[in-house]
């Protein structure tokens, strides 16, 4: 059984504006999918729906977000947060955000096993430290008494990445987690998250817009556009044949530094002309039948 | 491709709305004052005291809300002291906000020595107790309208300067600011043209939360005596002096109390109405 | 005259250390740029890459004159600029233009798309500015009714237009491009950058491209910088610096690109 599977997820605006239109992907425990595709097409929205932090103005009009089996919206508000605490974290894109500036890191990091789950502080603080050993931290019990602003942007991703892990989530959600940083410090932080995620055996759905890193961390991807599935594969077989126009055209769009002719082709307009047709045909069945 | 995140935003302006409304209505009842009041605000009738609102037992439907002690309308008062509220909040407000916000934009967007020399004095002058502060200038420059005001300036100007340096501060390190720079823009221009239009939301709010304040300073002035000249009604007098009668008439209290709240309010939702109004982000 | 747009000799900033300021007394510097020179001839496109903190993108601020430098020289088109007041500068200003990183920070957003590309013209006294405003959408690419539009209603790909339209309405003779495709996702990128080589042809433009992403830098630039902490670590035309990196920093960089190919080593 998938440890995630969401199923048919419809999310609007309160307008009525499709934001996820009928999205349906599966994650098997223990595996990276990644979730790919152009600014606004919604694969940021897929993770906060499945984390119950939609923003204000966007609901969810239809299908269901089971998790480990359970579906989630038909639990109470406070046992949802329960089950994501326990089981689910976010590794955020922004590490300058998503760390409070006036709080020390330290209790940053044992916050979710303190509060959601419970742990006693002196052990939740042992705990800090072996995962900041973990993610290549040195000196951890300096670190954990910093501020944030005292550390660099890698470290500070590092510190997220230690955070998501701390409670051993086995769903982990990493919201382009490495798009704000340079392609060197890139490298390193995916190979964190790879050595990571293959040490504790967690699933993790990594949502990017950059095919070159799926290629390194995914074993399968969707495909996103304007909120409706394009494409999902494996990634071996997406790399080798994209079955979809709008797949080959993101490929070729990538730049590779290998070809003297290194591709600068944007999307062609023949190409997103056809998928929004796509779409189109499918709001229209969809309004066809009826909205709930 | 089609994005809607723009069309996430807030909801309108129902605050706008309800708290323009009051202050709406207190702009014209103190404009027209004089001539809607039912009575002279000042003339006593001892035959006529402590008579309740006019949908009590025993009220005089001539006094509508009633009358205090002495005799004295208390909607007429309301009305004269709601006209000295509002002077006081617009002009004290006002003031402040010009210093304040003027030397802030200076300290934070030219930083160096004047950012030095206004944050020193910023400092120096907090340090002051605000209310003694008052007292003590009133004492110096003597009681009045004018004084009144002058020591709310004095002493909230400090307020403005603060947030707008850290806004400004904040602006100034934009690039659309380094844009102006390099296409060639003078400070000055820069600080108006960039920096200011983006501050302006947060003046705003703030000079419309000071327009409450002011209220509020000229009302515990009042109270104790430290206002205008006491034959003039004050809401901040008339709280005073229904006080003392609490028991025997509460109207004497409540009503330019209940007005007073209502009017801080409005103020300050005001304030956060105009203040999502102004920014064409999230309009 | 010589064919040099820029020449720098010995180029060198720092900045203060602020949180290691004494009480009394000045802050300790850092030394962010130690000594640069090489020269920038008139139409090439220079990459200057690095890491964050390499100093890349202080060197372009010093080339624009945002920033003054403590010593060394930088002379634009003959002229050492090195330390000129503002009041020097504003007339050559209109030569050098910059388009920055963040397209939401770069453009005010109380501000009409209209009237930021104006903003500029305005200030150099051109005339004729609705006309140049609708020269310049059209250049890059955007319809004649943005103008009236606010940034917040443009995706990220056409704010960056927004900023290009900015730098050019001017008709400098060089651009710096501060890491401008950093933001956006493949396709608003590959559309920044073949507007900007279209640019460069039409305009006879020189460019100095800043970025920390070699695989962007391919196609558009003839020659490459690459600056690690401080200091220029390989200077090469690019064919040779791809086919045969010198500096290790160099290979360093160009390991750390993932390719979209699942054969590639790469961990």
């Amino acid at each position: 059984m998938s440890y995630l599977s969401i199923q048919d997820l419809e999310v609007r605006l309160t307008n009525g504006t499709p934001l996820l239109r009928r999205v349906s992907l599966d994650v098997e425990p223990g595996e990276v999918r990644a979730l790919v595709g152009e600014s606004g097409a919604g694969k940021s929205m897929i993770g906060k729906a499945v984390l119950g932090i939609l923003p204000r103005a966007a609901r969810l009009t239809g299908g269901a977000i089971l998790l480990d089996g359970e579906n989630l919206e038909s639990l109470s508000p406070k046992a949802r947060r329960q089950r994501i605490g326990a089981k689910v974290a976010l590794i955020p894109q922004d590490p300058l955000t998503a760390l409070n500036p006036s709080r020390r890191v330290g209790p940053q990091v044992t916050d979710r096993l303190v509060d959601i789950l419970g742990w006693k502080r002196s052990e939740a603080e042992m705990r800090a430290l072996e995962l900041l050993e973990e993610v290549h931290i040195q000196a951890p019990d300096r670190v954990m008494k910093a501020y944030p602003h005292e550390l660099s942007g890698g470290m500070r991703q590092r510190i997220l990445i230690a955070s998501a892990f701390a409670a051993e989530p086995k769903l982990i959600i990493a919201d382009e987690p490495t798009t704000a940083l340079d392609v060197t410090v890139q490298k390193q932080i995916l190979k964190l998250i790879r050595d990571m995620q293959q040490r504790h055996g967690t699933a993790l759905l990594f949502v990017t817009h950059d095919l070159g890193v799926v290629s390194k961390i995914a074993q399968t991807l969707t495909v996103l556009y304007a909120g409706k599935v394009v494409e999902a594969t494996d990634v071996g077989a997406f790399f080798a044949h994209p079955a979809h126009a709008y797949s080959r055209a993101l490929l070729a769009a990538t730049p590779k530094y290998t070809d003297p002719e290194s591709s600068l082709t944007p999307v062609p307009g023949s190409v997103i002309a056809a998928v929004e047709g796509e779409v189109a045909a499918f709001d229209a069945e969809l309004s066809g039948a009826g909205r709930r | 491709m089609r994005d809607a995140r723009g069309q996430i935003r807030r909801l309108p302006g129902l605050r706008l709305w309800l708290s323009g409304g009051w202050l709406t209505f207190l702009v014209l009842a103190a404009v027209f004052a004089p001539l809607i009041s039912p009575h002279d605000p000042l003339a006593q009738d001892l035959f006529a005291g402590r008579l309740p609102p006019v949908w009590e037992q025993g009220a005089d439907p001539a006094y509508l809300l009633g009358t205090d002690s002495l005799g004295r309308d208390v909607l007429s008062r309301m009305l004269h002291g709601g006209r000295l509220a509002l002077i006081v909040a617009l002009v004290a407000g006002t003031l402040t906000c010009l210093i304040g916000a003027s030397l802030g934009l200076i300290a934070g967007y030219y930083r160096g020595w004047a950012d030095l020399v206004i944050s020193r004095f910023i400092d120096i002058w907090m340090a002051f107790p605000p209310v003694l502060f008052a007292i003590l200038l009133i004492a110096v420059i003597g009681t009045g309208l004018m004084s009144v005001i002058i020591a709310i300036v004095v002493i909230d100007w400090t307020r403005f300067a603060r947030v707008v340096r850290a806004e400004a501060m904040s602006q100034g390190a934009m690039d659309y600011v380094a844009s102006a720079q390099v296409a060639g823009r003078s400070r000055l221009g820069t600080a108006l043209s960039e920096i200011l239009p983006n501050v302006l939301p947060t003046i705003v709010a703030l000079l419309t939360l000071e327009m409450g304040i002011a209220v509020i300073v000229e009302a515990i002035l009042s109270f104790v005596n430290l206002s205008i000249s006491t034959d003039q009604p004050t809401w901040g007098g008339m709280i005073a002096e229904g006080r003392t009668s609490i028991y025997q008439a509460w109207w004497v209290l409540v009503f330019p109390l209940f007005a007073l709240f209502l009017t801080v309010l409005s103020f300050s939702q005001l304030g956060e109405g105009l203040k999502d109004h102004f920014d064409p982000v999230l309009r | 005259m010589s064919g040099m747009i820029y020449e720098l000799k010995d180029l060198k900033v720092s900045f203060p250390d602020m949180s290691r300021k004494p009480f009394f007394g000045a802050a300790p510097r850092i030394e962010v740029l130690k000594g640069l020179t090489f020269d920038i001839p008139k139409g090439e496109v220079l990459g200057i890459v690095g890491g964050s903190g390499s100093g890349k993108s202080t060197l372009g601020r010093a080339l624009i004159r945002l920033i003054e430098p403590d010593s060394g020289a930088i002379r634009f088109e003959g002229t050492d600029i090195s330390h000129l007041g503002e009041d020097s500068l504003r007339p050559l200003r209109r030569r050098f233009q910059m388009i920055f990183q963040d397209p939401m920070s770069s453009l005010n957003p109380r501000r009409r798309v209209g009237g930021i590309i104006a903003g500029p013209m305005r200030l150099q006294g051109l005339d004729n500015i609705r006309g140049r405003v609708d020269e310049a959408l059209d250049m890059v690419g955007l319809p004649r009714a943005f103008a009236a539009r606010y940034p917040h209603e443009l995706s990220g790909g056409q704010r960056q237009r927004v900023g290009i339209a900015r730098a050019i309405a001017l008709k400098p003779d060089f651009i710096l491009a501060d890491e401008i495709v950093s933001g956006l996702d493949v396709s608003s990128q590959a559309q920044v950058l073949n507007l900007l080589e279209s640019l460069v042809k039409d305009l006879g433009l020189t460019l100095a491209f800043i970025s920390h992403d070699l695989s962007v830098i391919r196609r558009l630039c003839s020659r490459i910088l690459v600056l690690y902490k401080g200091e220029i670590v390989e200077n090469a035309k690019t064919p040779e610096l791809f086919a045969n990196p010198q500096a290790e920093y160099t290979r360093t960089l160009l390991d750390a690109i993932p390719l979209p190919d699942p054969e590639q080593v790469w961990f």
